[in-house]
């Protein structure tokens, strides 16, 4: 008897995600029908689906309700689960032009049942690399397919497995790398949470190639769902004779396990990953030697991303050709991004690569939740760049990207509108890599934190002209003299902004003004006397008291005093404080 | 071998060689600021950006080996206006107190400054806010002066492994404390001062007590006395532009009587008292059983500390003979003073010294009051003397040779090779081999304890005997000997040795935590050699036959071991914890 | 009564330290562990492990003050977490911050002083989607409102007893 899986998601949710909750319910409507032995209730990470509420998509009949309320629930249960019928007033069809290599079971396989992963030819590749290629034939797979690093920097994955192999050491070591630091993006953990065994596969496949017998996945200790689903794969996977010895009657062995992350973004660089695996912190080192030489506990390493992995799997069972079809040139397959920000439908879009960004972000994302005009859209995380609207067209691919002064990145794509500044922006990313430098070199750790000084001197209405200057001067040296990629890339997002919207920098500095209006110490808040109610509201919350007057003539904001909070402006219930 | 241009010049250099010291071959200086030759690099600082023809990125010439048919630039105005850039950003974290900082025109930092000819401040100042840690009296944190070299770390874990210091937070908040930032007085730190030697700003310093020895010196009442260490000779002329490792003692005794002390003594003499006491020891345990092999050598104050904390197991192997200074500090005030007819509380002694643990040691425990004073009233290090020569007015490089004052300023050739990694061994061999054998050694320069690996083995035929010795220095290489001790004695076995030299310092005294800035091995070899050939000249090479030392035992201790003896000149130990906190 | 507690303390680092002895590498990984179990990594347990590893205390505190996921200090009963990731402060997370730090009357990465909430700004929780989010304890919080805030917490402060 075939089980039915209930995959559950919260894909809009106005306060607290309600999907365990629901999830919770549905388990106990299905005992109390007694179906516990026929039915699995799954919560999922992604079903490509968002904003429709609280979504269930049955399998394997494949049908999705959407918008489901806890009303609904016995609904469901009673007809869909138990009669096999559909409830039609809940059932959901979206359109999904994307294409699914990386997700391609995520949402349709049980995470948690290896057989599920199996059923779709899971571990076919594996099988295929150990039994009809070499190692040497497997790289060789990969170069045609021309997959590069999903990572960031899109280092071709097969020349790294092949200098790894190359490389002299009497162990070897293959490092799955989860730690998804750029804020903003989680596709990572979709995958991870979604369909585990393909990334387990992916990392065997690489391991094979360069001989390594010991690998570990590094994943971000706020990812608990993802670590527990990998642990949960890994555990069946070893459960089943895929990890450990002599691995489907060959004389292939690995061991996988998993490590976490603590909290530090520059552990996704690839030297600082391995110090934090060593257990140390996680501080870069010069390169060379580079880890495929000299990498975990000293000795030849390959790291992949995530998605990287999950792309392998699919090229070993579906051919390297299959794969070089889609995409560009130079960039091949597909790319998931997350994108957020100011968009109607907010979520994990994959598509080939070459796909313009229009497409991504008015036909997937369906353009601009509040009609405003889009401004941008930044890539590439905290080391990327703005890309403004008039780019637009330009094909999503390493390369075009690079040439538009941003890049792929791990793969989050943010949004922004007109009310968005990007002088604002550019100081939050630049926030961010402050915070996140491990601090080992000088021009990373003074530079950024000189550099974000600068920033919230513009922000905060002092800026002078010359400020411009000694942030291009700081980006120099923090481009050309750090350490690692964390702060080599740290003032791309100023450098890029200052490009393509020097207009903002110069009203910020020159008019004293901010557009977007984000920037509130240069904002002027008045009390408009004819709308004024004199309610007082917004003498008491005003926390430096610096509206005065009387029911008679009237309240006035002593503007020298005044610490621009916007206290008053929100708390006026008539509109009677003007924001300028 | 791989061959690369660097500035258009060809280069030939074993494979592995880094762009810096393939530049230095052919005449080209790259400023570096956060490596020194001592310590692995780490690219902390990126003041040595050069670039490589093909690649948009500029690489660290520090930590970059050189490869085949690279070509490198070294210096064009891009690569001057990053590095200037750079070095304006750590002085934008770095307070403006040059003139009254330690290392002022002695520091890597305001050297590189001066070099790029920085005029302005082009970014504004933020330093962080963070008390100077005095607590240990020997080095001074002061972490707002600390650019976050990371050197200090290298050094007091890797090369010391003590672990006292470690770079705590991250970012802009990097910082350098013991664990969960308790005092440095709390923390393992057993005063070493090689943080402090290594540290390229003032950011960590020896306490300097200078003011004291003036205020000693100005006071009529005070009979003040001075001795100098072995290593303390071959490295202050360093502060006086003279040649590295040239041996200065006629002109120290000199300077030293010139600012006003009273009696100039030498260390050199109680290091002759401390082989004697020691080789005695040597003998009843080797020869006569009575105590625990191998015995361990004391007279370096960081390693006694280190082995409290670390090693308390290893107690009963220790020499329970003090160090030098100690010695020649407690005969001051009993012998010394009872002939000149002097209250020893008005006796003033001040041992100048290579070192930073000195400091500590002179108040360790009661042993260091053994004279009813304490025996040594402050120690400085050469730095320190170097300064107050300075301040004194006296133009030490044309001082004339003086000699030092009678009887505890006479030594022996094996007296002075105590400041050098090998040399207690070496003197303690030569003189335990006429005790044991009753007859002298036709070669007395041990070759296999001298030079700068990290642990020396040998084993010295004594007569009959076979004496197993080894030599560690650099506290990393006490492990390696210390371990071999501790299995045997598990298992019951024969120690692997019989006698131990261990030196807190890499090279020994010569260097020093305490002595001038600027150490690497080729420096610790040329003062070592200066040393070496202090003994050579020497016509008594043996610290039993120094007349002057019989002449003290006679008058006044007594026998070597004897009660006097032993209560003057031995100490006892005791196991202390890491952490006090 | 003390010393049992200490002893099941010090017991309690062993168990964690043996499971773990063998690994290359393990130092985070136990931390996790120590903080699941005592919320924070306090010093004693600090001097434990030490021991217990043999590495030295400078490196447990190098490690635990570079991640931000380990405290030195107790946290509160709930902990609120504030994501400020790009998603999430496009979309107002800063007021939300600022809302909850008004409440509490708290700044970031302190605690009220009766122990209950401890505040702290984070970078995305990885539900974008849900932005501007907040988590206190384990539970996510999507799309919030800065005027829900107080409600949120309210839910919170009933449990004070
Ligand atoms: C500061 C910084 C953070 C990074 N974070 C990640 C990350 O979270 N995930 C990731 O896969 N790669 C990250 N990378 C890139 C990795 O260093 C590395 O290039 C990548 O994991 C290699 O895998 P790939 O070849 O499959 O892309 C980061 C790089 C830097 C410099
Ligand atoms: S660039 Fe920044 S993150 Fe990278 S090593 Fe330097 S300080 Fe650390
Ligand atoms: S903006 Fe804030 S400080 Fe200014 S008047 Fe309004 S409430 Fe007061
Ligand atoms: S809150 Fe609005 S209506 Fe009330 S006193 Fe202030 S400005 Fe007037
Ligand atoms: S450390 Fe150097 S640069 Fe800094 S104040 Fe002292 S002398 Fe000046
Ligand atoms: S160098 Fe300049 S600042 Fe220093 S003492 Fe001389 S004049 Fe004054
Ligand atoms: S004096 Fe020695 S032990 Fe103490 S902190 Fe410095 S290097 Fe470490
Ligand atoms: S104290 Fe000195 S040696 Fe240590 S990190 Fe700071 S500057 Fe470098
Ligand atoms: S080796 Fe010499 S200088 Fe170094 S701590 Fe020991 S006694 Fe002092
Ligand atoms: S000297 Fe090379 S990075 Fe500091
Ligand atoms: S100088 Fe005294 S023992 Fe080294
Ligand atoms: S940015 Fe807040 S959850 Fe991702």
């Amino acid at each position: 008897m075939t089980t039915t899986v209930v995959l559950i998601r919260d894909t809009d949710s106005g306060g607290a995600d309600r999907t365990r909750d629901v999830h919770d319910l549905f388990t106990q409507k299905v005992r109390d029908a007694g179906l516990q032995n026929e039915v699995q209730v799954v919560r999922a990470a992604d079903l490509g689906i968002y904003n429709k509420g609280m979504v269930a998509k049955i399998l394997p009949q494949g049908i999705v309700y959407a918008g489901i309320a806890d009303a609904d629930v016995d609904d469901i249960v009673t007809t869909t689960l138990a009669q096999k019928m559909p409830v039609s007033r809940l059932v959901y069809c979206g359109a999904n032009e994307q294409v699914r290599i990386v997700m391609r079971n995520c949402g349709i396989v049980n995470p948690e049942c290896i057989e599920d992963y199996i059923a779709r030819k899971g571990y076919q590749g594996i099988k295929r690399a150990l039994y009809d290629l070499t190692p040497e034939k497997a790289i060789e797979e990969l170069k045609t397919s021309g997959l590069r690093g999903r990572g960031g920097a899109g280092y071709p994955t097969w020349l790294k497995w092949s200098l790894a192999r190359n490389a002299f050491g009497d162990r070897k070591f293959v490092i799955c790398n989860g730690d998804e630091g750029d804020p903003g993006a989680y596709m990572d953990r979709s995958v991870l949470e979604g369909d585990p065994h393909s990334v387990i596969e992916g990392m065997m496949i690489a391991a094979y190639c360069i001989g390594a017998t010991k690998g570990f996945l590094y994943i971000r200790a706020e990812y608990p769902l993802a670590i527990k689903r990998v642990q949960k794969a890994l555990d069946d996977a070893y459960g089943t004779g895929l990890l450990g010895k002599d691995i489907l009657g060959t004389s292939f062995c690995l061991d996988l396990e998993v490590r976490l992350g603590a909290g530090a973004f520059v552990c996704g660089e690839e030297t600082a990953l391995i110090a934090s695996v060593e257990g140390k912190r996680g501080t870069p080192r010069p390169r060379p030697p580079y880890p495929s030489d000299v990498g975990l506990f000293g000795k030849p390493t390959v790291i992949n991303n995530v998605e990287t992995f999950a792309n392998v799997s699919y090229i070993l069972l579906n051919g390297a050709k299959t794969f070089a079809s889609i995409g560009t040139d130079k960039s091949k397959g597909t790319k998931v991004f997350a994108l957020t920000g100011k968009i109607r439908n907010s979520g994990l879009v994959e598509i080939p690569m070459g796909t313009p960004l229009r497409v991504i972000i008015e036909d997937i994302g369906g353009g601009v939740a509040s009609g405003k005009k889009i401004l941008a859209v930044q890539t590439g995380g905290p080391s990327g760049g703005v890309i403004p609207e008039q780019h637009f067209d330009t094909p999503v691919s390493y390369e075009h990207l690079l040439e538009l002064g941003s890049f792929m990145g791990s793969g989050g794509m943010i949004v922004m509108d007109e009310d968005d500044c990007l002088v604002d922006i550019a100081k939050f990313y630049l926030g961010f890599c402050v915070d996140e430098s491990c601090g080992k070199c000088a021009p990373c750790r003074i530079g950024g934190f000189q550099m974000l000084k600068v920033l919230e001197k513009i922000t905060d209405g002092k800026g002078m002209p010359e400020d411009l200057d000694t942030l291009k001067r700081i980006a120099q040296a923090m481009r050309k003299a750090s350490l690692c990629a964390l702060g080599q890339g740290a003032p791309n997002p100023i450098i890029s902004t200052m490009k393509y919207f020097a207009e903002e920098y110069r009203q910020h500095i020159v008019d004293r003004k901010c557009r977007a209006g984000k920037c509130t110490r240069l904002m002027r808040f008045e009390i408009l006397d004819t709308s004024c109610k004199r309610c007082k509201l917004c003498v008491v919350n005003c926390p430096v008291h610096c509206i005065a007057g009387d029911r008679e003539k009237g309240y006035r904001i002593d503007q020298e005093k005044c610490i621009k909070c916007g206290r008053c402006f929100e708390v006026c219930k008539f509109e009677a404080v003007a924001r300028s | 071998m791989v061959k690369a241009r660097i500035n258009g010049i060809t280069v030939k250099v074993p494979e592995g060689t880094t762009i810096l010291d393939a530049a230095h071959k052919v005449q080209i200086k790259i400023p570096t600021l956060c490596k020194h030759p001592d310590l692995r690099a780490t690219g902390a600082c990126g003041v040595c950006i050069v670039k490589i023809k093909g690649s948009q990125k500029m690489v660290r010439a520090c930590c970059t080996p050189l490869e085949e048919n690279m070509e490198i630039t070294t210096h064009d105005p891009e690569i001057v206006a990053v590095r200037r850039s750079v070095i304006e950003l750590i002085l934008s974290r770095h307070p403006n107190e040059c003139l009254t900082c330690g290392r002022n025109q002695n520091c890597e930092l305001q050297k590189l400054a001066s070099d790029f000819g920085v005029r302005r401040e082009s970014f504004p100042q933020y330093l962080p806010d963070i008390k100077p840690d005095t607590s240990t009296g020997t080095i001074v944190l002061e972490p707002r002066k600390c650019i976050s070299c990371g050197r200090c770390i290298t050094v007091c874990q890797e090369m010391q492994n003590v672990w006292a210091l470690s770079m705590l937070e991250r970012g802009i908040d990097t910082r350098i404390s013991p664990a969960g930032d308790i005092s440095l007085a709390d923390s393992p730190c057993v005063n070493c001062g090689q943080c402090s030697a290594h540290c390229p700003t003032g950011a960590i310093f020896e306490n300097d007590e200078t003011a004291k020895v003036w205020q000693a010196l100005q006071d009529e009442n005070k009979y003040c006395i001075v001795e100098i260490a072995p290593a303390v000779r071959v490295a202050i002329g360093e502060a006086f532009g003279l040649p590295l490792g040239q041996n200065c003692t006629g002109k120290l005794y000199t300077a030293l009587r010139r600012m006003g002390f009273e009696a100039v003594f030498d260390t050199n003499f109680g290091a002759d008292v401390t082989i004697v006491e020691e080789a005695h020891e040597f003998v009843e345990r080797f020869v006569h059983k009575k105590g625990a092999l191998p015995l361990i050598t004391s007279c370096c104050p960081a390693w006694v500390d280190f082995m409290e904390k670390f090693y308390p197991d290893m107690i009963e192997h220790f020499s329970s003979c003090k160090s030098p200074h100690q010695i020649v500090g407690v005969l001051s005030k009993t012998y010394y003073a009872r002939k000149k007819r002097l209250d020893p509380a008005n006796a003033y002694v001040v041992s100048v010294m290579p070192c930073t643990a000195k400091k500590y040691e002179i108040k360790r425990s009661g042993e260091m009051f053994a004279s009813g004073h304490q025996d040594i009233d402050v120690s400085i290090t050469t730095r320190e003397l170097g300064r107050m020569i300075k301040q004194a007015g006296i133009d030490f490089a044309s001082l004339p040779d003086e000699e030092s004052d009678h009887i505890l300023g006479e030594y022996s050739g094996a007296g002075t090779i105590f400041g050098v990694t090998g040399g207690v061994m070496e003197a303690a061999l030569r003189t335990a081999y006429d005790y044991i054998t009753g007859g002298k050694l036709k070669n007395i320069d041990f070759e296999n304890v001298r030079g700068l690996a990290g642990v020396k083995e040998g084993a010295v035929p004594v007569g009959s005997h076979t004496v197993k010795v080894a030599v560690a220095h650099g506290l990393r290489n006490v492990e390696a000997v210390l371990s071999k001790v501790r299995l045997a004695k598990a298992r019951g076995e024969e120690p692997p040795y019989h006698f131990i030299e261990v030196m807190a310092c890499p090279g020994g005294c010569v260097g020093g935590g305490g002595q001038p800035y600027g150490v690497t091995d080729e420096l610790r070899v040329k003062r070592g050699k200066g040393l070496y050939k202090d003994d050579e000249a020497h016509t008594m090479r043996y610290s039993h036959e120094n007349p002057w030392v019989k002449k003290v035992y006679q008058d006044f201790l007594g026998e070597p071991l004897g009660t006097k003896a032993k209560e003057l000149l031995h100490a006892a130990y005791k196991a202390r914890p890491e952490y006090k906190k | 009564m003390e010393s049992t507690k200490e002893m099941s303390v010090k017991d309690q680092v062993k168990a964690i330290a043996g499971q773990w002895r063998d690994r290359e590498g393990n130092l985070i990984m136990i931390l996790h562990q120590i903080q699941g179990k005592f919320g924070y990594v306090p010093r004693e347990v600090a001097l434990l492990l030490s021991r217990e590893l043999d590495v030295p205390l400078a490196t447990i505190y190098e490690v635990i003050t570079f991640y931000n996921y380990f405290k030195l200090e107790k946290p509160g009963k709930y902990n609120i977490a504030v994501c400020m990731g790009t998603a999430c402060y496009l979309k107002g997370a800063s007021q939300i911050l600022d809302a909850v730090k008004d409440l509490l009357n708290i700044d970031e990465g302190e605690t009220t002083p009766d122990g209950m909430f401890r505040l702290d700004a984070v970078r995305c929780l990885g539900c974008c989607g849900l932005a501007p989010v907040i988590m206190i304890n384990d539970r996510i919080y999507g799309k919030v409102k800065k005027e829900q805030v107080m409600e949120i917490l309210a839910a919170y402060k009933k449990n004070k007893e």
